[in-house]
């Protein structure tokens, strides 16, 4: 058996033990724990996956099934700041692919390669990295896009140079 | 505190057609999410009744006010409280939940941004209710500043003691833990959601037997309920179930945020009593008409799920009233009864510069995406009926693929385990019965013709029969 070394800082480890406390089953831990793995690690690599099976007394592929099925949990490194577009219909209608296309152009990502499983595209200096989101819940302010966790609103496509100026 | 003491921020006022009580708080000037500030407005006084009154009190309360979840299926919540077998001995839990992601709807934000004490009071008060002594608010991890608002929320409640042990000297003790979904649609499916919280795939469960208030989280008694239907259970307790139910129209009570999103002048959320606006002054008193120089289309009333109205329809009601698109009274019933659903309150305007075969396409994509893949229908459905608008859209499919797309929506809807199968079907059964014509003008018959004669010179080689 390969075995997976991965340092887990115990400030990181302390946090998992109180959120498994929330539950009366383990298990349910499992999307908590791998959300604060991918927010310190930045993704989930397969160390990751059998430390945190270990961590809830799972099988790695009770954990890996959960990282491959959500689409918030990514397998390799995003860049320093990731982006995700709304594609869904109301920010569609104003103007979400044109500011994908933007942002793209403007970071010098390519996402021709860019599949349903593979949906991240990260720019050569590794700074962005970007991705359709579905509907995020503002269609009323399109077209919206998350850079990291901050949420931005009617971001015209001709704003794409602002908006990722404030990302250094 | 009367309505009319409260001032709202320059350019946010709420239109005089709105009738504000889930969204009393959001835009309102010196409104600000801490504890003190909704303490100062009279906040968890309706926690400090609840805990006084009878549990079936509540409930009856809550059944009296006629109450439909505001989530998209528009179930009576307290007949679904009901639902609990009164012979229960196991735990109950109580989930909130705060998925958002039917796409047009944009309402349950603004409340846990702006507002979360509401939730919580209304939460608290709901868990008493059912006897819950541990809740969970399942919220989109696309929402994280909303997750980390409603943390601190919950610590400010629980340091006053609205939450934890011995709540307000109740001898009844709860609590509530937030918890992150991470991206996929179907996490707000009730039974996916549950699923989810479990640690798992969210793959929905069949119902029956797994109806969640007998079989829910753990096997246990569990209530889903929306946001928006949560906070109403505060209004509830405070103007009593009678009174909240002559808001609105009969069995079509209280208020609802409508979210209304595309080709208008100003977009936005309105909080209206139920089926006292119609479609016409939605559209054109509340949101300023559409576009100028433009021409409504179409309208998706509840949400993307719900099937496209066009513009020149007229639907003929079983009391014998005609009604045109703009006649419609937003409420769950008509809504129905002109064979679409108010759903989750999601609007979305298409004026005459939008592609219908474009529009279908969007949210083909989005179903084909979100499919948990469980049933062969849906999972292989969703993906093929992607691809053949892909076609339309790019020129390259002949008359007849329009026709398949309907033929494959059929053969989804009703054959699935949630009714995930349903949403991804009505889109393109709607669009297609009301648009076929439009979608087969950019379709090409040549491209069936070489198929023919690629048949004919097969069947002249004695290839195929
Ligand atoms: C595919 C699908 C997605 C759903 N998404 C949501 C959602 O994002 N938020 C929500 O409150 N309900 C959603 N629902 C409805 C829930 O299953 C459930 O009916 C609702 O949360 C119950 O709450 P309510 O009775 O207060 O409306 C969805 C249902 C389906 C079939
Ligand atoms: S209908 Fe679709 S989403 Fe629902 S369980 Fe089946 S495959 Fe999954
Ligand atoms: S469609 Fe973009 S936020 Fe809903």
């Amino acid at each position: 058996m390969i075995r997976f070394r991965m340092d887990v800082p115990g400030e990181l480890e302390a946090k998992m033990d109180e959120v498994i406390t929330h539950y009366p089953v383990k298990r349910s831990a499992v999307l908590p724990l791998l959300h604060l793995v991918q927010q310190h690690f930045r993704h989930i690599n397969d160390a990751a996956v059998t430390w945190v099976a270990n961590k809830l007394g799972l099988e790695p592929i009770q954990v890996l099934e959960v990282v491959t099925f959500y689409p918030g949990f990514r397998q390799s490194a995003p860049g320093k700041y990731h982006i995700r577009v709304c594609r869904t219909l109301s920010c569609a209608m104003a103007g979400s692919y044109e500011l994908m296309e933007s942002l793209c152009k403007t970071a010098n990502i390519d996402r021709s390669h860019v599949d349903h499983h593979h949906p991240i595209a990260v720019s050569p200096d590794g700074k962005y990295s970007i991705e359709f989101a579905e509907c995020l819940a503002s269609c009323g302010t399109g077209p919206v896009c998350m850079v990291e966790d901050d949420f931005h609103e009617a971001v015209a496509p001709e704003k794409a140079a602002e908006l990722l100026g404030k990302y250094q | 505190m009367s309505v009319e003491s409260v001032q709202y921020l320059p350019g946010k006022q709420p239109h005089a057609r709105e009738r504000r009580l889930t969204f009393r708080n959001v835009d309102r000037a010196g409104f600000d999410p801490s504890i003190e500030c909704y303490l100062r407005d009279g906040g968890y006084e309706q926690l400090h009744k609840a805990v006084t009154m009878e549990r079936q009190a509540i409930i009856n309360e809550v059944k009296a006010s006629g109450l439909r979840g505001r989530g998209g299926a528009g179930f009576p919540t307290g007949v679904k409280w009901g639902f609990i077998p009164p012979t229960n001995t196991k735990p109950v839990y109580l989930i909130c939940n705060a998925d958002e992601s039917e796409p047009g709807t944009f309402k349950d934000r603004y409340i846990m941004h702006q507002d979360p004490h509401q939730l919580v009071e209304g939460m608290v008060i709901s868990c008493f209710a059912v006897k819950a002594s541990l809740a969970y608010i399942y919220i989109r991890e696309e929402f994280p500043e909303a997750a980390k608002i409603l943390e601190k929320a919950l610590d400010e409640a629980r340091a006053k003691n609205f939450l934890g042990k011995n709540i307000l000297g109740s001898g009844y003790d709860l609590e509530i833990y937030i918890h992150r979904g991470a991206g996929a649609y179907i996490c707000g499916e009730e039974t996916g959601l549950i699923e989810s919280l479990e640690g798992k795939r969210p793959y929905p469960r069949i119902k029956p037997p797994y109806f969640p208030a007998a079989l829910g989280l753990y096997m246990c008694p569990t209530i889903v309920n929306n946001v928006e239907s949560l906070c109403h259970v505060k209004h509830i307790i405070a103007m009593g179930g009678a009174e909240y139910a002559k808001l609105g129209t009969p069995n079509n009570t209280g208020t609802r945020i409508l979210c209304v999103s595309g080709d208008v002048q100003r977009p936005g959320y309105f909080e209206v009593e139920v089926g006292k606006v119609t479609m016409g002054e939605v559209i054109n008193d509340m949101c300023g008409g559409m576009k100028s120089g433009r021409t409504l289309k179409a309208i998706i009333p509840g949400g993307s799920s719900a099937k496209v109205l066009r513009a020149d329809e007229k639907f003929k009601l079983k009391d014998g009233r005609e009604l045109g698109i703009m006649d419609i009274p937003m409420d769950f019933d008509t809504m129905a009864a002109c064979g679409s659903m108010a759903g989750s309150g999601g609007v979305i305007i298409m004026d005459d510069s939008r592609s219908m075969s474009w529009v279908l396409n969007n949210l083909n994509a989005f179903y084909a995406h979100e499919s948990c893949g469980q049933c062969t229908p849906c999972r292989e459905g969703s993906l093929w009926m992607k691809k053949i608008s892909d076609r339309i859209v790019a020129g390259n499919a002949s008359p007849s693929d329009v026709d398949e797309l309907e033929r494959l929506a059929n053969n989804i809807e009703g054959r699935t385990i949630c009714a995930f199968g349903e949403a991804c079907s009505w889109p393109t059964q709607s669009f297609v019965q009301k648009f076929r014509e439009e979608m087969k003008a950019g379709t090409k018959s040549e491209i069936e013709d070489r198929i023919v004669a690629g048949e004919t010179e097969l069947a002249a080689a004695g290839l195929v029969g």
